[in-house]
């Protein structure tokens, strides 16, 4: 069948600088380019480039550039380019569209539409340089009351909590959607950053085991790798119900992925499918919910904070309170710009809600019901940077994950074809020629810096608000205003606009 | 041999006991069990346990080595995510038994609810199996990846079907025997007919003479069949959904 589809980037190859040394032909894992063996040149097959600059940053020569192609349809403002390159591909081979990361699409950036306040004059400024400055951030379900005896101790039994440096964690990526190198990327990060990683449904491979104490386990429809020594292993597990990137829609690594490795993390034959669906089969109601939170309770002798995860979707404040009076200690809400290894396209741009209105009525609800003290709130679903953070906490949680931010601090490039697994730079791929190009020593190193520059960048946020914790962010949305938003968006999100 | 009684006991409190108890005994009789969760959860030693009275939800979930006798009915999730042991239960089980099961063997002597198996796996020599006396509900071996479950169809009433509609639905791995008919229409889109082989007698033989010994049943009786051998079309069902 002719392919219509015209390719959509073009490669310009610089023939003055072009040494034909072929190192091109070695690095690109989507085979674009290839030696032209007749003329002794290198020759680009650019229908097959992805732009993931691989070739660029690896050519000795800087001969090398990534350009859109620019080629003109009629213009169009409803048939766009895309829509009709979508048409194509489906025409071409009936498949449901696959996506890597999270939704680009043009929906509004709420975070950009927030400003930070600052101290001037009165309730002045702090300098973060000279005072200390706390970012000490603590997960999970929170005393009712305190009380203390008559000798001045504490009588109060605190609910197992997850103790973070800083209010940032990793958030889940499987050992199957990222490489091993990645994973361990983030396991030695997070535990020198004293936070925490999540290792994703897929269980925990055996070299891992050494990070444990910053592992957070999931759990998810599919149990994958999921037994006591991984529970007991990892300092909190976390109910997987739902994904910003794709609600409604379960996980899926393909057979293909699954190789020797994989296998043994996983706990499946080499080759095999491994599908977890988006409803665990036992769980059709808040009741049993709590069923499975008690029952890994149970199994962790009550040591360790039970997280569920959700996608933001419409009733996100009435599904969060559920998920409190189901037992949860901590809730993540996963906007619909969250990540992911594959989505079905359409799924990824089209369903859920972002995470600001999301985190913002979570919480107005949770303190409007009275237990939002039972429950610590972690954001996600793209958390740019640090200010994106200041934000999230402000409107009332208690901290984020982050993933795409850190795939890119080890060189991700958004390319968004995760789901190939050809990934060139080592992380969304298993194989073993691509997953050594991600050293994990150096990609931790990165992470550590990335991690450290945001904490910087909260203190002196924080200094300047003239605050000298992160407690005193929380839910302090007085601290916010908003710039271009209606008055129903301000409300839900609890903010004033600028000005006011 | 200990006696935990039950009665008045919360979950805790049982496996608290329970975890006591194997510390001095190879054998502990739970009686007067009246629908707590969670027993057994996550046991990991060879203890022997017998429950009179009737277990509550996720029966022996976790379960990393023992073996747990119920004399009585069980309810739904028995074996939730088993990783090793036995589960014998004489009467019936609800739903969803052999959850994400990888491994030890349930032995039920009656029926069994729906979505049994769902989402078992197997790897190398670790094989769970669920063997079902009577019958089963719908979605029987949903999404599973690995593994036996066999239904034997024991006790069928006029009129009765061995198993549900759905069958093997979402399969990719694993078998599924049926001792008795049946209809394509309760067949999964992803599960085809397979023809019995002698590897197959092979695997059923130690799951079935076990199963007589527990529940005194003849085992040349059962062996006789015939059995409806069922495997997976392939092992990914939804490969060619997407467009890559």
């Amino acid at each position: 069948m002719l392919s219509f589809l015209q390719p959509e980037f073009l490669i310009q190859r610089d023939k003055d600088r072009c040494n034909s040394c072929g190192l091109c032909v070695k690095q690109c894992s989507f085979e674009v380019h290839q030696h032209d063996k007749v003329k002794g040149t290198v020759l680009s097959d650019e229908t097959k480039c992805i732009c993931c600059h691989r070739c660029v940053t690896m050519c000795p020569t800087r001969a090398l550039s990534v350009r859109k192609n620019t080629l003109a349809f009629r213009r169009n403002s409803n048939w766009t380019v895309k829509a009709v390159r979508e048409i194509y591909k489906q025409a071409e081979t009936g498949g449901i569209l696959l996506s890597g990361m999270g939704n680009p699409e043009d929906y509004p950036i709420y975070w950009d539409r927030i400003v930070i306040n600052a101290s001037q004059v009165t309730n002045p400024p702090i300098d973060p340089l000279r005072e200390p400055m706390e970012l000490k951030t603590f997960l999970g379900r929170k005393p009712e009351r305190v009380d203390i005896d008559a000798n001045g101790n504490l009588q109060v039994k605190l609910p197992p909590q997850l103790e973070l440096e800083a209010p940032i964690l990793f958030s889940a990526m499987s050992f199957g959607s990222i490489s091993f190198n990645a994973c361990k990327a983030l396991a030695m990060a997070a535990a020198q950053l004293g936070i925490y990683y999540n290792a994703g449904e897929g269980g925990l491979h055996k070299d891992l085991y050494n990070y444990s104490r910053n592992t957070i386990a999931q759990v998810a429809s599919g149990r994958f790798g999921i037994n006591i020594e991984y529970l007991n292993a990892c300092s909190a597990v976390e109910i997987k119900m739902g994904q910003g990137a794709k609600p409604g829609i379960g996980g899926h690594l393909p057979g293909e992925k699954v190789n020797e490795e994989i296998s043994k993390t996983r706990m499946i034959p080499v080759g095999s499918d491994a599908l977890s669906p988006a409803p665990h089969h036992d769980i059709y109601s808040i009741e049993d919910l709590k069923q499975l939170i008690y029952l890994l309770r149970e199994t962790t002798g009550y040591a360790k904070p039970i997280a569920v995860k959700v996608a933001a979707v419409n009733n996100i404040s009435s599904i969060a309170s559920g998920i409190v009076r189901a037992g949860a200690d901590i809730i993540v809400i996963d906007g619909f710009r969250g990540g992911t290894g594959a989505a079905p396209t359409r799924i990824r741009d089209n369903v859920g809600i972002p995470i600001e209105m999301a985190v913002a009525s979570v919480d107005t609800r949770l303190k409007n019901e009275g237990i939002r003290s039972q429950v610590s709130i972690i954001a996600s679903g793209s958390m740019r940077n640090s200010a994106d953070i200041i934000k999230a906490i402000a409107l009332g949680a208690d901290a984020v994950y982050i993933a795409t931010g850190a795939l890119i601090a080890l060189g991700c490039h958004v390319c968004q074809k995760c789901y190939t697994g050809k990934c060139s730079w080592g992380i969304a791929t298993q194989n073993p020629d691509l997953v050594k190009r991600l050293n994990p020593d150096i990609g931790s190193k990165r992470l550590i810096n990335l991690i450290t520059a945001w904490i910087n960048e909260i203190k002196e946020f924080l200094g300047g608000m003239g605050i000298n914790s992160i407690d005193s962010l929380r839910g302090n949305r007085d601290m916010l205003r908003g710039i271009g938003l209606n008055q129903k968006e301000l409300d839900i999100l609890g903010i004033k606009t600028a000005g006011e | 041999m200990i006696i935990v009684d039950s009665r008045n006991l919360n979950f805790r409190e049982i496996n608290e006991q329970i975890k006591l108890a194997a510390q001095k005994s190879k054998y502990i009789n739970l009686i007067n069990v009246n629908g707590q969760r969670y027993i057994g959860t996550g046991l990991s030693s060879s203890v022997n346990i017998t429950i009179e009275g009737l277990p509550g939800n996720d029966l022996a979930a976790f379960l990393n080595g023992p073996r747990i006798t119920v004399n009585g009915n069980g309810q739904d999730a028995i074996a939730n995510t088993m990783n090793a042991g036995e589960v014998i239960i004489h009467g019936m089980a609800g739903d969803t038994a052999g959850y994400a099961m990888r491994g030890g063997s349930v032995y039920i002597s009656g029926n069994a609810g729906y979505r049994v198996g769902i989402h078992m796996k197997e790897y190398k020599s670790s094989i769970p199996a669920i063997i079902i006396g009577n019958k089963a509900g719908d979605f029987l071996g949903e999404y599973m990846a690995g593994g036996i479950v066999a239904v034997l169809g024991l006790n069928l009433g006029k009129g009765d079907s061995i198993v549900g509609n759905y069958c093997g639905t979402g399969m990719h791995g694993g078998v599924i025997y049926v001792r008795g008919h049946v209809g394509n229409h309760q067949l999964g889109a992803e599960v085809v007919r397979k023809e019995m082989k002698e590897n197959d007698y092979k695997k059923l033989e130690p799951l079935l003479r076990k199963f007589c010994s527990y529940f005194k049943n003849d085992y040349k009786d059962i062996v006789k069949g015939p059995f409806t051998k069922l495997v997976s079309v392939n092992k990914r069902p939804y490969g060619s959904l997407y467009a890559y």
